[in-house]
């Protein structure tokens, strides 16, 4: 585990406090400005984010999240412009299709549909990182540490407990 | 004193043959191969035994070209000794770069595919539960079986790998290059794949057909339309994976109007070939809508499995190496 500062749950082990860890890929004309108005108009969330600015939400190739899930990431969070208001035109709708298709491979290699999660939310909306952000910790602290490599039990068959166990990072 | 001919060997884990096949079909190409070298243990081919390998000593060997991956003690036992015995070792063939087909079995647990075969498949009768395993002695010794381990893995996974030759099967054209490569003088860095480094679209026949922009409603099944044997495939709605497969082959499925399901793994830059495919797929479909961009990705049942079909053992979300 990449080991990092100061987030609730780290110098401690997993099973002590499973805090969960979110990676947030914002774009820097809308979702980050909005992270920064959070900041400035001193809305409190919760602190598990780290946030990586990039120039627009099409930029996020599925190789990030999935970097980011092999690294520890119990979540993955992409901030983008809301539909029509891309800098770039089309950036976000090219996000939005990838990460529709990325989301049902995610869910065949096991990751549950909670931990990747796209938002629109324009600079203006400071309010609505703190409302994304402490909802989306809220769905991981239930959902519990990612498990890397857990694999999918075959269908129709009950695989046994222990198979379920295994952890390999 | 005559000059000694390099040592070759052959090996295979879990693979299908059709790599051992492809090393046939080099036909006349194979006379001159084995002209050149002498050709040490060949399974398939050759009555060469495992004790043969363990007499020679450490580093004798040329090359090995081992295809298949690696799923069983035994396969691991064997890429191990043949490491040690060889100067360079090649994974040979998709299975054994990137896991390959066999690899898609770690989309399921062990126990779950034991489970499967063994008791629960339609044609499986199996009234008394007999799992296959170690035990037992047959009056000659104990019986034992090879461990069948948790996970599929590429050769890479399990001991270092010095070059890789691409492919399901690798073609005679991109064998014969690699062995020229290495027993020539000018050795390739290290952890090369030894076929060109760029996507199999640069040498497409069907290139100048690709429009500037794709933009679809609907992917298609080579079944379900009458394909044009001139036009790009994509345009036409087949998942072709050529803008995420590295080049080399010549595109023979293609010549054959069908589209490319990514063999020769991804261009060395990309790190993982089913992101990198879905990536480019997702991006041609022609909406900005949710509900209907679902609606358009629907038309691909399996994308995990398609995008994946020789990587998944690669993916990193499932790559650890020496795992």
């Amino acid at each position: 585990m990449p080991n990092s500062q100061s987030i609730p749950g780290n110098g401690h082990s997993f099973r002590e406090a499973p805090e969960p860890r979110i990676v947030g890929f914002f774009c820097t004309w809308c979702t980050y400005l909005a992270a920064d108005l959070a900041g400035t108009s001193r809305i409190k969330y919760a602190p598990n984010v780290r946030v990586v600015r990039v120039m627009c939400s099409g930029r996020i190739d599925p190789q990030f999240v999935l970097d980011a899930f092999a690294n520890g990431a119990d979540g993955v969070l992409i901030g983008g412009c809301h539909p029509g208001d891309c800098h770039y035109q089309e950036g976000n709708y090219n996000c939005l299709r990838r990460a529709r298709l990325l989301k049902r491979v995610l869910e065949q290699l096991g990751i549950e549909e909670e931990r990747f999660r796209v938002e629109w939310i324009s600079a203006a909306e400071g309010d609505r990182v703190r409302q994304v952000i402490d909802d989306m910790v809220e769905k991981l602290r239930a959902l519990g540490p990612l498990r890397m490599q857990k694999p999918m039990p075959l269908v129709n068959i009950v695989t046994p407990e222990h198979a379920l166990e295994e952890v390999c990072v | 004193m005559t000059q000694e001919k390099p040592k070759i060997a052959f090996y295979w884990c879990a693979s299908c043959g059709g790599c051992e096949e492809a090393v046939v079909d080099l036909a006349e190409g194979t006379l001159d191969v084995v002209a050149a070298v002498d050709i040490v243990f060949w399974p398939v081919a050759l009555d060469f035994k495992r004790h043969h390998v363990e007499e020679m000593p450490d580093g004798s060997i040329l090359a090995t070209f081992l295809n298949g991956a690696i799923r069983t003690s035994e396969q691991e036992e064997m890429a191990k000794l043949l490491r040690r015995k060889s100067k360079l070792l090649v994974a040979f063939g998709s299975c054994s770069h990137l896991g390959g087909i066999p690899g898609l079995a770690n989309f399921f647990a062990r126990d779950g595919i034991l489970q499967a075969v063994y008791f629960d498949a339609a044609t499986t009768e199996n009234p008394e539960h007999v799992l296959p395993g170690s035990g037992g002695n047959n009056g000659h010794g104990e019986l034992t079986l090879p461990y069948f381990s948790d996970r599929v893995r590429a050769l890479d996974q399990v001991v270092e790998v010095d070059y890789y030759v691409p492919g399901c099967p690798p073609l005679p054209k991109i064998i014969t290059r690699a062995l020229t490569t290495l027993l020539g003088d000018h050795l390739p860095e290290k952890g090369s794949v030894l076929a060109p480094d760029e996507a199999l679209c640069t040498e497409c026949p069907r290139k100048d057909s690709k429009p500037e922009k794709i933009a679809l409603k609907a992917f298609k099944r080579p079944q379900e339309i009458l394909i044009d044997e001139t036009q790009c495939l994509l345009a036409q709605g087949l998942l072709c994976l050529g803008p995420a497969t590295r080049a080399g082959c010549e595109a023979p499925c293609i010549l054959g109007n069908m589209p490319c399901t990514g063999c020769c793994g991804a261009p060395g830059r990309v790190r993982d070939q089913g992101a990198k495919a879905l990536s480019a797929i997702a991006s041609l479909v022609d909406s900005q809508d949710q509900q209907e961009i679902d609606a358009v990705l629907a038309s691909i049942p399996d994308p995990a499995g398609t995008f994946y079909r020789y990587s998944l053992p690669r993916s990193l979300l499932t790559y650890k190496h020496n795992a």
